[in-house]
């Protein structure tokens, strides 16, 4: 039997997930896991819009500042349970999506990147500056999302940080089975064909506007659970979660693992967490590293480090 | 009313820094279609070259002088490096190998300087000039001079040399340059090193008032390049005028409505400007050839 791309790509993932942690020699290890799935769950996002759009966006870090502030706010200030909160900060993201995405897809390129920017630098000025409802710079703290306690309560006893990484891991698998289910749908031919050439696309009759707008708002919602799990699983938040260079990173942990497949995204993701943690020894050198790595990437393996080693294996065994 | 004027005469000041900033990007992208997120780490370099080199024993204006002409190399390094390599790579490559850069180059200065905050004295004194009960500093001078001046040199560059209408034939169209026997690749660096140049001497002129340190660059290269875009990407009298606009903009936000949210006001009127003219003030319409 052939498995279809699709299955592969998801059994890769799960896999991986599963039994990474029979490797791991301390809890540290989970830690960082999870905090690649948050991360990956938000570049799937943007593979929907960068890889199958073919659009760019230097504010997503906005929504995921949107996701993360619905799980500190509302359960103080509407009663909500965590879970909710979290839910309302995706319907809220996939609100000011719709809005925002509009007038913002229009424009294209550079115009987009900056307009885009814009957006997410508002947001996390708001948060910043709104001192008396989230802290503002300082950061304010987040309920716990109590699944874990009741996992207990039925027998399974999981660590905090085993916990995190099994929960956020298993958003990331959902994340990407529906990102994959899209490449396949007619929307997902649909953002694909508008990424070719949106002149073609509209001349057979593709609603280029509405197909982009829908990516937007995905990608958004993607960014607004990913910014959820990092407030639920840190129990506290600060406005630089939704900053310029969180933005930045993700846009980069997308295109620097191929922003045009879910596995390659994930990986740029997985690389670009873990890389801080590597380098803390060499903390004077962390950004000179950083820097190098975003364009060394750039310029030599320009589809994203994923399709460029594939490729480079399938030329090898033709 | 001095009031008005008070406010006026800082946004000034601040919006020639941004101009200064946005002419960088301006020449850049005319060039090679690149919009150089590194941009403001130039002007963070000729602040920081500037003052270590003071600190080293040499006197102010050759200390700048050294800082302008070192950021120039940086440039053509950054252009030779990087840029070239990735030549017709999509935007968002583009994008990240610059933001790269910038990252770069802001953890080396952190590493051969330090991370402390400098600053070196104002070129003629820090006694401020009375005009009409507002205050200006005479460093704001020389930095609203500077920015009219470079606007001056560039307008004589690029209408009346040789060199500079190469230049503006690179950009209008690559191939067709390279047809009438333009070096394109010479243009490139020459626009590298001159975006560089005016870069550090954007830092050399307002450090004295707003101090520097290696982490200065990425808020300016943002408002540069909204400046950029506020006036229509790829004209320098958009640049100018955008940057200025900006500034002014800034200055009476933080005077009139919330000093908090004077960064907002830059954002709020991008976002307002590329709805209703997505090609900014002063820019062209372009279509698409199909």
């Amino acid at each position: 039997m052939r498995l279809s791309s699709k299955a592969t790509t998801l059994l890769i993932l799960a896999a991986v997930i599963a039994i990474a942690p029979f490797f791991f020699p301390s809890s540290y290890y989970f830690r960082v896991g999870s905090l690649i799935f948050v991360n990956g769950v938000a570049v799937t996002g943007l593979v929907i819009l960068i890889g199958y759009a073919g659009q760019i966006s230097l504010g997503h870090a906005g929504f995921a500042g949107i996701g993360a502030y619905a799980c500190a706010l509302a359960p103080v200030h509407l009663g909500l349970h965590p879970a909710l909160a979290a839910l309302l900060g995706a319907l809220v993201s996939a609100a000011i999506a719709f809005l925002v995405g509009r007038p913002i897809l229009r424009l294209k390129g550079y115009y987009l990147a900056v307009a885009s920017l814009g957006f997410g630098v508002l947001v996390s000025m708001v948060l910043a500056n709104e001192a008396k409802l989230t802290g503002g710079p300082d950061g304010m703290a987040v309920q716990e999302l109590g699944l874990r306690a009741g996992l207990k309560a039925i027998g399974i006893d999981l660590s905090n940080t085993a916990f995190w990484y099994a929960f956020s891991g298993i958003v990331l698998v959902l994340g990407a089975w529906l990102a994959l289910n899209l490449y396949h749908s007619p929307t997902g031919r649909a953002l694909r064909a508008l990424h070719g050439s949106e002149v073609a696309a509209r001349t057979v009759g593709i609603d280029v506007a509405h197909y982009k707008l829908q990516a937007f708002v995905l990608s958004a919602v993607y960014a607004s659970v990913s910014g959820s799990l990092l407030a639920l699983q840190n129990k506290f938040i600060t406005p630089d979660v939704a900053g310029f260079m969180h933005s930045i990173e993700m846009v980069t942990m997308a295109v620097l693992g191929g922003a045009g497949s879910v596995l390659g995204a994930i990986l740029g993701a997985a690389i670009l967490t873990t890389l801080p943690q590597v380098l803390t020894v060499f903390q004077e050198y962390e950004q000179l590293m950083l820097g190098l790595v975003m364009m060394l990437v750039m310029i030599f393996m320009r589809e994203g480090l994923l399709p460029s080693i594939a490729r480079r294996i399938r030329g090898r065994a033709e | 009313m001095p009031e008005l004027l008070q406010f006026l005469l800082s946004g000034i000041t601040v919006g020639a820094v941004y101009a200064l900033v946005a002419l960088g990007f301006t020449i850049i992208y005319n060039a090679s279609d690149v919009v150089n997120f590194a941009q403001g780490e130039f002007v963070m370099l000729g602040g920081m070259i500037t003052v270590f080199a003071e600190a080293a024993g040499l006197p102010l204006p050759l200390a700048a002088l050294v800082a302008i002409l070192v950021t120039a190399a940086v440039g053509v390094a950054l252009n030779k490096l990087a840029i070239e390599p990735a030549r017709g790579a999509p935007v968002v490559s583009l994008i990240i190998i610059t933001i790269g850069a910038s990252i770069f180059i802001r953890g080396a200065t952190q590493l051969v300087f330090d991370k402390q905050i400098h600053r070196f004295p104002a070129f003629s004194g820090d006694t401020p000039i009375a005009i009409g009960g507002a205050t200006i500093l005479p460093q704001s001078l020389w930095v609203i001079a500077g920015a009219f001046a470079v606007f001056f040199c560039l307008w004589l560059f690029f209408t009346r040399t040789l060199i500079g209408r190469a230049v503006l034939a690179t950009a209008n169209n690559r191939v067709a340059a390279q047809l009438v026997g333009i070096n394109t690749k010479y243009v490139m660096t020459l626009s590298f090193a001159m975006s560089a140049a005016i870069g550090a001497l954007a830092g050399v002129l307002v450090t004295p008032i707003t101090l520097t340190s290696y982490d200065v660059g990425l808020a300016l290269a943002l408002k540069g390049f909204a400046a950029a875009m506020l006036g229509g990407m790829g004209n320098p009298k958009g640049a100018l005028v955008g940057g200025l606009l900006l500034g002014i903009l800034e200055a009476m936000t933080a005077g009139y409505i919330s000093s908090q949210y004077k960064d907002a006001a830059a954002f709020v009127v991008i976002l307002a400007v590329l709805f209703a003219m997505p090609q900014g003030l002063f820019g062209r319409k372009s279509t698409d050839r199909v």
